[in-house]
Formats: C-alpha cells, sequence, structure tokens
C-alpha cells in the first residue's frame, strides 16, 4: 500500500486537497494529511513515499490518483526540497511545516521537536532569557521590539500570576504565516509558549486567534489538548476572535481576551508590567513565539549568525497577491524587495508587469520598482517610509489604480477603527471624502495638501498603530505614484 | 414572570455554557460566540440573560455585541457568502469579483436577499493572500473565484 502525503492547509482545502485526499484514499492509498509546503502554484500537492525519499506532484486532480501511483502523471516535480523554490529557503520556523502530520506527537518529537523546551527546563529563568535576548529575536507581528527584553520586563515584574498571551489575530491582507504555522506545526507554537512561561515565570497562557481562521482554531485547540501533559504544569487556552482587525493591537486585544469590547488602552503602562487582567504579561506574535523553539535548541548564535544589520535571524515572508510563485519563503533578513518580487515571486500572476507592491499589510507603504534594491530590514524599510510588519508582500500588476488603494486605506481604517481616539475615529472618514474629491478632480492641488496635513495629524495624534500607520499607504502612494492623483488624464470618477 | 419558549432556550443554552465553560475569567466573547453558532444570531433578547449571568450590565454586554463584526443581532440568511474585499484579493481582481457577486446574488454587500436565502457579508483577509480573490461559503473556503464560480455559489445558495 502506498503512502500519500498531501495538505490539509486551509488554502490547500480552499484548493480542492480534501476531493484529492478522498480520492486516495477510496483507491486504497495511505492518506497522511500535513501542513502546506508553502508553494501554492503547485497545490493540490501529494508526495508518495519510495526508496528515494518523498516524491512530489502537483497540482492533481481527484482524477489523477493512478498517474501518481504509478509514477506517470504529467505534473512530476521530485523532492520539494529539490525545487528552486524552496533550496535557497532557511527554514528555521517553518522546518517541519509541510512534513509532519501536524497533531502527530510522535512525529513531533521525531522530528527535533521538544528540544528547545528541555533544553529551556535546565536552565534558570534568566538564562533562558538571556538566550533570547543573545539571538537578537525581534518581534514579528511588526513593530520589531526586542524580544528577550520583553521578557525580561516580565520576569523582572512582581506579580502572583503572569501570563503569556500570543497574538495569533493575524489580520494584515498578504500575510498567512501565523495561520500556515498553527495549521501545520502547532505543536511549534506550543512549546515556544512554553518556553517564554518557564522564562518568565507564567502559569497560564492563551492563544488569540482570529475568528476568519477556523482550521487554525480547530487545530490548536486539538494540539494544546494532546500535549498538555508534556506543557504542565503550563496550561493553555484558544480564544476566538470576532472579526475586529484592531485586536492585532495588543493592548486591544488583551481587552478582548477579558471580554470587553477590542479597544486599545493608553500606554504606560505597558503589558509587561501590568497586562492581562491587570497582570505581568508577555504578549508575543505567532511567528516570535514559534522561533524560540530554534534557539534553545540550537543556540543563540546560530539564529544571530543569519540576518542583516539589527535585523538578526530568518523571517517567513509571505508572497501575496497577484504573484506568480504565490507562498510561503523564510529566509534571513537581507535579501533585497526586487530579489524577492521578481526572482523568488517570478513576477505577476497575470504576466503583466509588476508596478507596485505593498508591504507589511493595510498599515505598509506602497512601493515602485525604483524601489526593489532596499534590503528585507526593520530600519531600511522605516528610512524608507515604510514597514515590513508582519513580512506580507502583496504584489499589484499594472492595471493597479494607487489612489483607489489609498483610498480603501482610509475606508479600511475607518471600518476598523475602535473608535477611542479621534484622529483615527474621525480622520479615516474625513480622509475617505478628501481622497474622493482628488480623485474627482476638485481642488486637487488644495486637497493634496489637506490629505497630508490630515496624515500627519493620525500619525503623531493616534493612540495606536491602525490610526497612526495608516497614513503609510496613503503618502506612499502619494510620493511614488502622484501620476495617480488628480492630474492625471485618465483619472476615473469617484465610486 | 413565566418564560415564554425563547427565554427558556436562552436560559438554557447559557446554563449549559456556564456550567462546562463558565468559570474562565472574561467568559462573554466564547458565551457569545456559543450562543450564536446556537441560535444564528444574538437576539437583544438575549442580552439581560447574558449579563445576568456573568454579573455584567446590559450595558456592557450590549456594547461588545455591537463592537464585534461577527455578532449578528438579526438572523442571516440560509447561505452565507463572506466576500474577501482586502488588498491582496484586489490585486487579483477583486473589485469585479465583488461587483459581480452583488449583481449574480442579487443583494447588496451586507445585505440579505428578500426570501432569506443568502447573506453577503465583506470578511477583511482569510489568509489566503496568494489565490485570491477568495471567500468564505458557509464555513468552507473556497479560492480563484472567477465569473464561472460565481455562476456555480450563486446556483448553489438560491437553489
Amino acid at each position: 500500500m502506498s503512502r500519500v502525503y498531501i495538505s490539509r492547509d486551509m488554502a490547500s482545502v480552499a484548493l480542492g486537497a480534501d476531493a484529492v485526499a478522498d480520492a486516495f484514499a477510496a483507491a486504497g492509498a495511505e492518506v497522511v494529511r500535513t501542513g502546506s509546503h508553502g508553494l501554492f502554484r503547485i497545490e493540490p500537492l501529494v508526495e508518495v513515499d519510495t526508496p528515494d525519499g518523498r516524491i512530489a506532484y502537483g497540482p492533481v486532480e481527484p482524477d489523477g490518483v493512478a498517474a501518481v501511483l504509478d509514477g506517470s502523471h504529467a505534473n512530476r516535480l521530485g523532492r520539494i526540497a529539490d525545487l528552486p523554490f524552496f533550496a535557497a529557503q532557511q527554514r528555521f520556523t517553518f522546518a517541519r511545516c509541510g512534513v509532519i502530520d501536524p497533531v502527530d506527537l510522535v512525529d513531533y518529537a521525531a522530528h527535533g521537536g521538544w528540544a528547545g523546551l528541555d533544553a529551556a527546563r535546565a536552565l534558570a529563568p534568566a538564562d533562558v532569557v538571556a538566550i533570547v535576548r543573545d539571538s537578537g529575536l525581534r518581534g514579528r507581528g511588526g513593530a520589531g521590539f526586542p524580544t528577550g527584553i520583553k521578557w525580561q520586563t516580565v520576569l523582572d515584574a512582581k506579580g502572583d500570576e503572569k501570563f503569556i498571551v500570543c497574538n495569533a489575530d493575524e489580520g494584515d491582507s498578504g500575510t498567512f504565516a501565523d495561520r500556515m504555522l498553527m495549521e501545520g506545526d502547532p505543536y511549534c507554537l506550543i512549546e515556544g509558549m512554553a518556553i517564554a512561561a518557564h522564562a518568565v515565570g507564567a502559569g497560564h497562557g492563551y492563544v488569540y486567534i482570529r475568528s476568519e481562521y477556523p482550521f487554525a482554531v480547530a487545530t490548536m485547540r486539538e494540539a494544546i489538548a494532546r500535549s498538555a501533559g508534556r506543557i504542565a504544569p503550563f496550561t493553555l487556552e484558544v480564544r476566538v476572535g470576532a472579526g475586529a482587525y484592531v485586536c492585532g493591537e495588543e493592548t486591544a486585544l488583551l481587552d478582548s481576551i477579558e471580554g470587553k469590547r477590542g479597544q486599545v488602552r493608553a500606554k504606560p503602562p505597558l503589558p509587561a508590567i501590568s497586562g492581562l487582567f491587570g497582570k505581568p504579561t508577555v504578549v508575543n506574535n505567532v511567528l516570535s513565539l514559534a522561533a524560540v523553539p530554534f534557539i534553545l535548541a540550537n543556540g543563540a548564535q546560530a539564529y544571530a549568525e543569519i540576518g542583516f544589520g539589527r535585523s538578526r535571524g530568518t523571517m517567513p515572508i509571505q508572497l501575496a497577491g497577484n504573484v506568480k510563485n504565490g507562498g510561503l519563503y523564510e529566509i534571513g533578513f537581507g535579501i533585497t524587495l526586487g530579489e524577492l518580487v521578481d526572482t523568488i515571486g517570478g513576477g505577476t500572476d497575470s504576466g503583466r508587469p509588476v508596478r507596485a507592491v505593498q508591504v507589511g499589510g493595510p498599515l505598509g507603504a506602497y512601493f515602485p520598482r525604483s524601489m526593489f534594491h532596499l534590503p528585507f530590514d526593520y530600519e531600511a524599510f522605516a528610512a524608507a517610509g515604510g514597514l515590513i510588519g508582519h513580512a506580507g508582500i502583496t504584489v499589484f500588476d499594472d492595471r493597479v489604480d494607487i489612489a483607489k488603494m489609498a483610498r480603501f486605506a482610509m475606508e479600511f481604517c475607518a471600518v476598523e477603527s475602535c473608535g477611542k481616539c479621534t484622529p483615527c475615529r474621525i480622520g479615516s472618514t474625513r480622509g475617505v471624502e478628501t481622497v474622493d474629491r482628488i480623485i474627482a478632480g476638485e481642488q486637487v492641488g488644495a486637497q493634496i495638501a489637506l490629505l497630508r496635513d490630515l496624515c500627519d495629524t493620525m500619525k503623531y495624534g493616534s493612540l495606536c498603530a491602525l490610526g497612526g500607520f495608516t497614513p503609510y499607504p496613503v503618502l506612499s502612494a502619494l510620493d511614488h505614484f502622484p501620476e495617480d492623483f488628480g492630474g492625471a488624464p485618465l483619472a476615473v470618477a469617484a465610486e | 414572570m413565566p418564560d415564554t419558549p425563547e427565554t427558556a432556550a436562552y436560559r438554557e443554552a447559557i446554563n449549559r455554557f456556564m456550567c462546562a465553560d463558565g468559570d474562565g475569567r472574561g467568559a462573554l466573547l466564547p458565551l457569545l460566540h456559543a450562543l450564536q453558532d446556537e441560535f444564528g444570531y444574538i437576539d437583544d433578547a438575549l442580552v439581560p440573560h447574558v449579563a445576568g449571568a456573568l454579573n455584567l450590565s446590559r450595558a456592557d454586554v450590549h456594547g461588545v455585541v455591537t463592537f464585534y463584526h461577527d455578532f449578528r443581532r438579526r438572523p442571516a440568511g440560509r447561505h452565507v457568502v463572506k466576500l474577501c474585499r482586502a488588498e491582496s484579493c484586489q490585486a487579483r481582481g477583486g473589485a469585479a469579483i465583488e461587483r459581480a457577486a452583488i449583481d449574480k446574488l442579487g443583494v447588496p454587500m451586507g445585505g440579505t436577499s428578500g426570501d432569506g436565502r443568502v447573506t453577503l457579508e465583506p470578511v477583511y483577509c482569510l489568509g489566503l493572500c496568494a489565490i485570491g480573490p477568495n471567500a468564505m461559503v458557509d464555513g468552507v473556503p473556497v479560492s480563484r473565484i472567477d465569473s464561472a464560480t460565481l455562476d456555480r455559489l450563486a446556483a448553489q445558495v438560491t437553489a
């Protein structure tokens, strides 16, 4: 009987993986459901166990079962690791994703799982914090704050109880790494949270997952139940969001777990001092916590020696939108935007020229091709008027109207604003109206000046990054794509 | 005052949740999710019962129900299409698909058809950003939506 591996990742299922898996099971094959390797162009992907290793075929339709099993299928790809998209990756965090059965504890342990937690528990908490600090790991949610320093603050804080909170409210368009990790290697995140708990003295943790990710919710719940004995006395539970983008902001997320409206808190106090239920709390992104098992298992140096400038280690970069080779690409910092989009991404899926990319989700800047020399690095992107955020890159071809995208940035902010601070709540609506007037050709020069002034107010006057960073896409659109605003002869009427 | 059949069902559902999960802190969102899963929406008549069970004010509960996009105060259609409006789907032609979906399903974005068959709602990212335009149709992810996909969905949800 042949053994085949087929992803159960939500994207794979959306592309038809369930029907393919059913067809293989009906043909008598042993089907192992895995996470996704992360190249969606070749999905639904089937890997067949052979004496030469796992041989991949993709995309595969349900009627292709016989051809795959006898090796004659036209879409034979060979070994996944040998494909150009995968060969140059540095998979520290996503090493197991796509390879193992996500909830099989034996599989996880056989592929290096729990080595980080065992190493951590043999050390004093302060030594674990020191290793994470020395690794150079910075918050992968977007802000890039050094993880070790955050942990040190919580370790030093006095409290009768402390919490570990994982921010899995991955709401940025163009990002899906958190989702893939939770669906494809949930024990990696659980292990990272258990290490954090040991390092700071926390007893309980929450994984806050957005409701748009039902597959991740189910997989994490199953994995938490199965691994409860392995991470004890630390305990974990999943909390599900309810469709509010702003809950990805850490203090709004804490209020949401507490059962309140997801409104942003003023800082200070920092969550590390007074966080969930007023207790010292580590709030880290999925990718930050999932990087920790590698660091503890292999040492701070192994992680820190990869990277660029002050951005150390690897980043799971997500290639999204109108891109040929869309998917997940984990690599050390320093690779250029152009390499990512043109060489690895293969340009647009439509075959038309790449005109713009938005990096870092709805709050990230739009960059033209002339900035493709930028190295993927927190500081380099900040200096260029943008941010790497959660490392999603959304590619647009030459049909994009950047003025409409600037309008959408303001519209999205208006839809998702928590309403607590005025620049965000009211500024976003005034922003939509102002862009509409520019698109309609009314007093274009004066309205652009007004829009820039409004962006200035939102940037410096908002309580959190939603209102504070919405100016990034708007200002970068104005700066890099002026031909799409006002004076352009082909300016289209407002919708 | 004797319970109506509805309030009896509400009380029973809340009691069931409180016995199973009610000891956790911050139980309001999990309880509201459980109630919406069971009844399809959060009826205004539920609010006082929820408030009483968790020792909150009605205003607190109302504030939470109305803050989060997921919680409905009216029943949805029998089929729910959540269509992504975010940037990565727009980069793959999402705006045209949105207009076509409104046309073919015969409902405005955020609306429910008069016959109660289908609700069309916006969603801002499903995390399938390289294979859009995407939607969740009755909880099932659908990707690479084109005109033919919409015809199939329209037939499915209006059947």
